[in-house]
């Protein structure tokens, strides 16, 4: 989609910032922050999300802000957009102390956001996308915006169909028009909120390029990560955000000079404190994560075979082609892929929830394609939801109900039809124990349990009572880094210990090469290739997830 | 300005609330049943308030009318024996309610449910109860209008399971068929060639169900307390129970977890419907023992307010209906004095869902949990079926 | 003698078509600005009531139909601030909500109608048809198409204005945002609170006039409950038309004309019970539901309550 060399840039200088009689280049001398944050503090029940932050982001520099989830990131940048208020400290907009009360006034102030989860509207074409919220008059302004997103695509390199429905765009595609789209009212400061979480490398390639683009154009770009080789790779100024605080900013003076393995060492020091050494393999510490070798003593039987599984597409969705996947008993196999291939209709098939249009499903060589969800359940055969909140789990049942949603009605929890509590919270207390479970009691509404202790309460139930193969699904997305640790470790033993295979999908390419012994790539809903992991795969990984028709 | 009064009063009654259970400093126990009776009883007084300002302003006495309403339907020897009587269809009806709700299926349909059952008992009652023994005939009328009445849903059902269409809307159409067939029924095969007007054939009150020894109460109400009571222990004590609070709680939960919401959508919701025939069924052969044209008392409706502030607890319905039966058979006395209609008392039933709608705001959901399933949210964007 | 009998079988079926068809062709314009705006508005039969009442009795004591009108369409407006302030300002459950409005209203209306009427209904002029030259000409459709009160023509007037904004305007762009993914509207800079009370009041000044046409210019007296679904066959019509002014118009109007087809019936000496009249349009939206269960597509977000930071 880019086209490599940049071709337009007066014309961009010219279109996106001439007029604010800002000069562009990141040499252009010292300039007055373009935004900045002094003592800015914002609470929510219970947590201080953003503790006295102070920071500057310039013109011609992009400003990586880098911490782990809940360091605090997303509500800072909120603050920028507009759409929190901050409970005390100030903003500054070309050094004049402004509010931001509203994600109009932020535009108005040049403040464009790419927020982390998409804001397009699948039904709407890309100009509607683009066009919504402009307001200018009551007809819309069809020529207008052609012409805009004609110049838009010219300077960005970029080919957009603008009457495409947002919905038909690949996701490297939505991400290059919500881009776009931030841009559009002529922002001089562009927030990206983990923009690389649904790219392929080749997508956060193209994206890098983008970014240094405008970068040169003078805009100050906001880029928000966790991952640090991000911050690496692309930060002229690196901040780093713990606990709601600022633990550490080091500007490009110290970002140039330094050498990569310094760098890393500080910002590592700054993120985790006293408890950095035994972190430091973490893949999203780790600088340029590659796959690990394949753990001998495989392949046992299979326990899992997938022979030409298809399912149906449903509306916005890519549905699953033809999947030959042979899962063996205490292997790892990770499944790679941009988000949206197929992830979750593969999961569900997998586990009962969809029906198969075609193709056999075998459990220990017993086909289980007529078997439900509940008989597949009990074969050992589980599925660890993506969606812990939204079906993984009843907010308005108790936490020992929760854990046992899967047996209702079952021997020794009900008895004809009768629940029996006891036996309930007999089990329950054990796997709160079991699993480290943070609750009240097993009483305590599961809704108002965080994200990670939910996700702990799923693999207790999914992974108790004998499982012979787990589908994981995201399995670590959203969570803290300690628990996400905690998670792989758990994965990790299960299969390496009590050979419990596990079917692990994920978006994030690095933990897939952190835990799998062979890895398959989804595409489009179809496997592209499975690859046994090993040191520097994951190119060829990437390649797959594009396709695998995209070589060098 | 109303609304700010409102919030006021609302506000106030909390702060009270509070400050009791604070000056107890008792148990959370004690304070959360103090909690909930007072978002019980806030809404209605406050439906009051707002009725008693419209009585007002149309020149009638409020405490004049409110008084009737108290002294006939309680405080009469024969009205309180009404209210008792009124109770027992309220409260089957209302257990239809909380089964369906419970499960997140919004059965409005209960009207129509309850008079094509009421129709068809009606029309068989007086031949049967003439052939047969009167029990044994009393049971096949109430197995019938069981199920009629949960026949009457299976194609809302259907296509609320099939198709995830709005059961809102396809169950009321069908009460307006069922309304109209009803009519039809008593016009033509069931219609009494005795009377002018066109009505069934009457069952002699003697022969009608029979009565709680002492009163005129009927044993229709001890049927109905029953159910409640079953109601209430299969919602919470049972396997069935859990699955269709789960299925109402978060149906996508369900279908992870393997229950089958087609089909407990269309038990669900049948069940219901049988509720609703068997009120019928307790009405018809308990107090009228025929049913003429036209007839419709419209229980189902002002039956949502108070499920709704039961919190789709049973056993906290007992009460409510109690109210509520209070209000229906003496405010029919004490709009007859007023000279205004019986839809008076809908309109109050109508504000009593307003006020509960914002007290429930006020109360803050997350803090004390919803009237509502969480689920029903997500169900009624996307329509339930094609997630 | 037969093209005459059928000639008068189709000027009724279509003159009582637009005659039942255009309070439902106006609370389903309401709808669907709503539904698309993503508020179910299921107090819509309440709001009609309140609009048919208000403007009944504005007509009887100014004996200005347009006045009466207007002041429907008003008191459709004021209903639906209940919607605004409880469910798009405070985010209360737009189910719960509708069916309180649905029956306070029912009662509030009905209550007025007996303690200013008593018992009696004071019946109301006619309005005056207003003929389109030449049109009205034509045979069998001129009188019945052309020869309109000139609120029905107002009323087709409000399906293209409608069509317009829906299509080509800024406003119509939120709207259907607002009804996809309001997060997005907000994220654009668009206050979505704002965007969903303009449709939740739209909806409601027309149900008011729809109910106020009902009264006044189809019945001529206002007897209450006297919508009798009609508020919820709105429903069914804009869920169907899925925010297509024109289906909208074409489904309002096949309704109208299930309703009018007995009346019509009985001109060519076929008497239907009044009971299978009063059935008809409910049977006919059931089978058409159960046919186009599959197509009938409502906006993504709709019913649920928007707030700025909860996904």
């Amino acid at each position: 989609m880019t086209n490599g060399t940049p071709t337009h840039i007066e014309t961009m200088t010219s279109d996106l910032l001439q007029a604010d009689g800002v000069r562009a280049g990141a040499t252009a001398g010292p300039i007055g922050p373009a935004v900045e944050v002094r003592e800015v503090s914002k609470a929510f029940p219970g947590v201080v999300a953003n503790d006295r932050v102070s920071l500057a982001f310039h013109h011609g520099e992009v400003h990586c802000v880098l911490g782990e989830n809940g360091a605090g990131k997303s509500t800072l940048m909120n603050i920028l957009s507009g759409m929190y208020k901050p409970d005390s400290g100030a903003v500054m907009v070309e050094g004049r102390e402004v509010t931001i009360d509203s994600p109009r006034r932020a535009i108005e102030l040049g403040i464009g956001t790419v927020y982390q989860h998409p804001t397009l509207i699948p039904v709407f074409t890309v100009l509607e996308n683009l066009m919504l919220g402009e307001g200018v008059g009551v007809r819309l302004d069809v020529e207008g915006g052609l012409r805009a997103l004609d110049r838009f695509a010219k300077t960005l390199g970029l080919e957009v169909d603008p009457h495409a429905p947002a919905s038909r765009l690949a996701l490297g595609q939505q991400q290059q028009i919500e881009i776009i789209k931030a841009l559009w009212s002529g922002s001089k400061v562009l927030i990206l909120d983990e923009p690389t979480s649904m790219l392929t490398p080749q997508g956060i390639e193209e994206l890098e390029k983008v970014i240094s683009q405008l970068r040169d154009e003078g805009l100050a770009v906001i880029f928000i990560t966790h991952k640090l080789h991000e911050a690496l790779d692309l930060g002229d100024t690196v901040s780093i955000l713990r606990g709601g605080r600022v633990v550490g900013s080091w500007g490009p003076d110290v970002v140039k000079t330094k050498s990569r393995s310094e760098m890393q060492a500080l910002i590592v020091g700054a993120m985790f404190g006293e408890g950095a050494g035994s972190l430091e393999d973490v893949a999203e510490v780790r600088d340029g994560v590659t796959g690990r070798a394949r753990r001998r003593g495989l392949p046992n039987e299979p326990v899992l075979e997938l022979v030409k599984v298809s399912v149906e597409a449903l509306r916005g969705e890519v549905g699953v082609h033809e999947v030959d996947l042979t899962l063996r008993r205490g292997e790892i196999l990770g499944v790679a892929g941009v988000d949206g291939n197929g992830q979750r209709e593969l999961a569900e098939v997998i586990a009962g929830q969809r029906s198969m249009v075609g193709g056999d499903i075998r459990l220990c060589g017993e086909s289980i394609a007529r078997a439900g969800v509940g008989r597949r359940q009990s074969l050992g055969l589980r599925y660890v939801t993506d969606d812990r909140i939204g079906e993984g789990t009843v907010g308005t049942l108790s936490v020992g109900l929760n854990l046992v949603l899967k047996r209702i009605g079952e021997e020794p929890f009900w008895r004809g039809g009768r629940i029996r509590e006891e036996a309930i919270d007999q089990a329950a207390c054990d796997l709160v124990e079991g699993f480290d479970i943070r609750t009240p009691g097993t009483e305590t509404r599961c809704g108002t349990l965080s994200g990670g202790n939910l996700q702990k309460v799923v693999l207790a139930r999914e992974l108790s009572f004998d499982p012979k193969v787990v589908v994981y699904n995201k399995p670590t997305y959203g969570l803290d880094l300690k628990t996400t640790l905690a998670v792989r470790d758990r994965i990790r033993d299960l299969a390496e210990s009590a050979g419990v295979a596990a079917l692990l999908i994920s978006t994030d390419l690095e933990e897939i090469l952190d835990l799998s012994d062979r890895i398959a790539v989804l595409f489009r809903g179809r496997i592209t290739g499975i690859v046994d992991n090993a040191p520097g795969v994951e190119r060829h990984v990437g390649e797959l997830m594009l396709g695998g028709d995209r070589g060098d | 300005m109303v609304a700010t009064v409102v919030t006021d009063v609302v506000s106030t009654s909390r702060a009270v609330v509070r400050g009791a259970s604070a000056a107890k400093a008792g148990t959370s126990a004690r304070w959360a049943w103090l909690w909930s009776l007072g978002q019980a009883i806030g809404p209605i007084l406050l439906a009051l308030l707002v009725s008693a300002a419209l009585l007002l302003a149309l020149g009638k006495n409020p405490l004049t009318f409110y008084r009737d309403i108290v002294s006939q339907g309680l405080f009469n020897k024969g009205g309180i024996q009404d209210t008792a009587i009124r109770m027992a269809p309220l409260l089957l009806m209302a257990s239809g309610l909380i089964v369906a709700f419970r499960a997140n299926i919004w059965n409005i349909g209960g009207d129509g449910q309850f008079l094509l059952a009421a129709a068809l008992v009606a029309g068989a009652g007086p031949p049967l109860i003439g052939a047969l023994p009167n029990a044994l005939a009393f049971v096949i009328l109430c197995v019938t209008a069981v199920v009629v009445g949960g026949g009457w849903t299976v194609v809302p059902a259907y296509l609320k399971a099939r198709y995830g269409l709005n059961e809102i809307i396809t169950s009321l159409m069908m009460t307006f068929v069922g309304v109209n067939f009803a009519n039809l029924l008593i016009k033509g095969p069931f219609r009494s060639t005795t009377t002018q007007v066109p009505q069934t054939d009457v069952i002699p009150f003697k022969e009608l169900l029979p009565r709680i020894p002492g009163t005129r109460i009927h044993v229709g109400l001890v049927l109905a307390l029953i159910a409640v009571f079953a109601v209430h222990y299969v919602m919470t004590r049972t396997a069935f129970g859990l699955k269709l609070r789960v299925l109402g709680a978060n149906p996508r939960a369900a279908a992870h977890a393997g229950l089958s919401i087609p089909r407990l959508t269309i038990v669900g919701f049948m069940l219901s419907g049988a509720f609703m025939g068997l009120a019928a069924a307790v009405e018809v052969l308990g107090v009228w023992g025929y049913v003429r044209a036209d007839w419709n008392p419209n229980f189902g409706l002002p039956l949502f307010a108070l499920v709704f502030l039961a919190r789709l607890n049973a056993l906290a319905v007992i009460p409510l209906v109690g109210f509520y039966a209070v209000i229906s058979m003496g405010g029919h006395f004490a709009a007859r004095q007023a000279a205004l209609p019986d839809d008076f008392m809908l309109m109050i039933v109508g504000l009593i869902l307003l006020f509960m709608t914002l007290t429930e705001y006020l109360a803050g959901r997350s803090e004390r949990g919803g009237y509502l399933s969480a689920g029903l949210k997500k169900a009624l964007g996307k329509g339930g079926g094609d997630e | 003698m037969s093209d005459m009998l059928t000639a008068a079988f189709l000027s009724a079926l279509i003159s009582g078509g637009i005659l039942a068809g255009m309070p439902l062709l106006f609370a389903s314009l309401g709808e669907t600005i709503s539904e698309r705006g993503g508020v179910l508005n299921i107090g819509l039969e309440g709001m009609m009531l309140m609009g048919g009442y208000t403007g009944f009795v504005v007509t009887l004591y100014s004996q200005s139909h347009w006045l009466g009108l207007l002041a429907g369409a008003g008191a459709g407006l004021i209903t639906a601030l209940l919607m605004v302030v409880f469910c798009v300002r405070l985010g209360l459950d737009q189910i719960v909500v509708g069916i309180a409005i649905l029956i306070a209203a029912g009662g509030f209306t009905s209550v007025l109608q007996r303690a200013q009427f008593g018992t009696t209904y004071p019946r109301l002029d006619a309005m005056s048809a207003v003929e389109i030259p030449l049109f009205a000409k034509i045979p069998v459709i001129g009188p019945s198409l052309f020869a309109q009160p000139a609120i029905v023509y107002v009323g087709f007037a409000l399906v293209a204005v409608l069509h317009w904004v829906l299509r080509s305007t800024n406003m119509g762009l939120n709207l259907r945002a607002a009804g996809e993914k309001p997060e997005a509207l907000d994220a654009a800079g668009v206050s979505v609170t704002a965007v969903r009370s303009i449709a939740a009041l739209s909806a409601g000044a027309f149900a008011g006039l729809g109910g106020a046409y009902m009264s006044i210019v189809g019945a001529g007296i206002f007897v209450p409950f006297m919508t009798h679904g009609a508020g919820f066959i709105g429903i069914v019509i804009a869920m169907l038309g899925r925010g297509r002014a024109l289906w909208v118009v074409i489904g309002s109007l096949l309704f109208g004309m299930s309703v009018s087809l007995t009346t019509a019936l009985q001109l060519v000496g076929i008497t239907v019970p009044i009971d299978v009249v009063n059935m008809l349009p409910f049977v006919a939206v059931l089978v058409v539901l159960v046919i186009f269960a599959r197509q009938a597509y409502l906006p993504a977000a709709l019913g649920l309550p928007y707030k700025r930071g909860i996904r």
